[in-house]
């Protein structure tokens, strides 16, 4: 299958005056091929959210290269990138303006990576469109379009923000624990609602996450990372075989290995 | 009177509205003000003393406020020198160039035209209420237009989620720099507009007027709550009112006005404790339900 993203020796260091300078994303390699859903795993530390913030271009590599459908990305600043990855945060309030409707940003969302002209915005034309989308997810947010999304339940928020950042097929969609934030019972939902999405679009996604279960159930590839390298991935295959309890050993030996 | 204090609301309300781009919008507060301000009137009286139609002045004060703007943006966003900073750094600076612009401290309109002498047929202050809502329905229609247009959204939800915006493939740091351009062009306009009410323009005519600008908003937002934006506009206008008519107030009781700035903050610092006194004293809205 085609690579779609593909980091190479990439590393990220913060300069520390009075000691060591701290290593959080270690010489990484790492090759996304088109259509693969892989899941995340690592404990705090990590590197899990610089990894994304590399890709995203929220923080630009100390050295190493990004390249993203055969182009060298490595010094694209968010925005330039923003129109192929989008990305769904972990805190609900990241993911949408508060102030502005349901239906405006959805609109916002519309327009990721494209222009934006002193044009008026149009929202009118696009409100049934907005309607159905939100009926879709079957939690009452079509009822919600005029309401500020600062007044939304965690929920609906954060099921708002992956319907914005779906909403014009990216060509990667990072999921940053989205699901963190929400009741057992919610995150469920939107955990079932993530993956029918992805599917549908046949998206290619990463997806950070701590649930052991849904990085066992979810996706065709696992990587488990360590400070600030790749220390396992497996393909869909050996993901497959792979137990809760394999996990769980896994993540005992973590604890004890040094550096931690 | 009384009618000449809804006059000073009106043309100061349109300093309220500059303000708001930027404080309410945007999110920070820019202290720029302070020096577009007099930036804007020294630039307008300038120019009709050397001979230019009052309105090509205030044409060009907007201008001149607009790269007051401009430079508080760049240094903000390029140089990454704090927003506050940075405010204060292009006012200090301005100071300056107002000197260079006027040559003097002070400079007088005394039989000069002004952009009133338009309406002088109208009873006396009515000019100015004419004016000011001239002024204020052009600025408003146009700052609503904007906000309704896909940059205008852009730059709404730059202030409201910054890191959202980004991910959505925003440029944040032009959206800031519109938005200073822009308030800063209205904050001079407003300066252009209060020398020809006065009569002069003075090196020194900004300072406390972001006490006035921020007192008009929020008058404005303790009197009416959860409005659209045009609603909020407006409520600007009526909030600069009701400062001007409790300045008056003040004066009346017989305050010596020679310390009216103390009358200004005091009047800004409890409108902006009234959310918290209200909650400790667990009283109603000033207008409708209860909170």
């Amino acid at each position: 299958m085609d690579t779609l993203l593909k980091l190479h020796q990439a590393t990220k260091t913060i300069p520390n005056e009075s000691d060591l300078d701290n290593t959080i994303l270690d010489h990484l390699d790492l090759t996304i091929r088109k259509g693969d859903f892989v899941t995340v795993l690592g404990g705090n530390g990590a590197g899990k959210s610089t990894l994304f913030n590399s890709i995203t271009g929220t923080s630009l590599l100390t050295s190493g290269t990004v390249t993203l459908s055969g182009q060298e990305v490595t010094n694209w600043q968010e925005e330039k990138r923003a129109k192929y990855i989008s990305r769904v945060f972990q805190d609900p309030k990241m993911g949408t303006a508060p102030r502005m409707t349901v239906a405006e940003n959805l609109l916002l969302a519309l327009k990721r990576g494209k222009k934006r002209y002193i044009l008026p915005r149009k929202l009118k034309e696009q409100r049934t469109r907005f309607e159905k989308i939100c009926e879709s997810i079957g939690n009452g947010l079509e009822k919600h379009l005029d309401t500020p999304t600062g007044h939304l339940s965690g929920g609906q928020r954060q099921s708002l923000s992956l319907l914005m950042a779906t909403l014009t097929q990216p060509d990667l969609l990072l999921l940053d624990e989205h699901t963190a934030a929400l009741d057992p019972k919610t995150s469920k939902k939107l955990m079932a609602l993530t993956d029918q999405v992805i599917e549908e679009n046949q998206l290619t996604c990463l997806m950070i996450t701590h649930r052991m279960e849904d990085a066992l159930v979810y996706g065709n590839r696992l990587i488990v990372m360590e400070n600030g390298k790749i220390k396992l991935d497996l393909n869909k295959e050996e993901k497959a075989k792979l137990t809760l309890e394999d996990l769980f050993v896994l993540f005992e030996e973590e604890q004890v290995s040094p550096g931690i | 009177m009384l009618i000449s204090a809804i006059a000073q609301g009106l043309l100061w309300a349109v300093l309220g509205i500059g303000i708001f781009t930027t404080y309410r919008i945007l999110n920070f507060p820019d202290l720029t003000a302070e020096g577009s301000f007099p930036l804007g009137a020294a630039v307008a009286v300038t120019a009709i003393v050397n001979g230019l139609h009052p309105l090509l002045a205030m044409v060009l004060a907007f201008l001149a406020g607009m790269g007051a703007g401009l430079i508080t943006g760049l240094l903000y966003t390029k140089g990454k020198v704090p927003v506050i900073l940075s405010g204060i750094l292009v006012m200090t600076g301005l100071h300056s160039v107002i000197l260079y612009v006027m040559q003097r401290p002070n400079l007088s309109l005394l039989n000069f035209p002004r952009v009133y002498d338009v309406f002088d047929f109208l009873p006396a202050y009515f000019d100015r209420v004419v004016v000011g809502v001239i002024v204020l329905i052009a600025v408003i229609s146009l700052l609503l237009f904007f906000f309704y247009t896909s940059l205008g959204q852009a730059y709404i939800a730059t202030g409201d989620n910054e890191t959202m915006a980004r991910s959505f493939g925003i440029k944040t740091d032009r959206m800031k720099i519109i938005g200073l351009i822009f308030s800063n062009g209205i904050i001079a306009l407003a300066g252009a507009l209060i020398a020809q009410n006065n009569g002069y323009a003075d090196v020194n005519g900004g300072a406390g007027v972001i006490v006035i600008g921020l007192a008009s908003l929020i008058i404005g937002e303790v009197v009416f709550k959860d409005v659209t934006l045009g609603e909020r506009l407006l409520s600007v206008v009526i909030g600069s009112i009701a400062y001007q008519l409790l300045l008056l107030g003040v004066i009346r009781l017989g305050f010596d006005t020679t310390y009216i700035r103390i009358y200004s903050a005091s009047i800004l610092a409890i409108c902006l404790m009234i959310p918290q006194l209200r909650k400790g004293l667990r009283l109603g809205t000033l207008i409708g339900k209860e909170a």
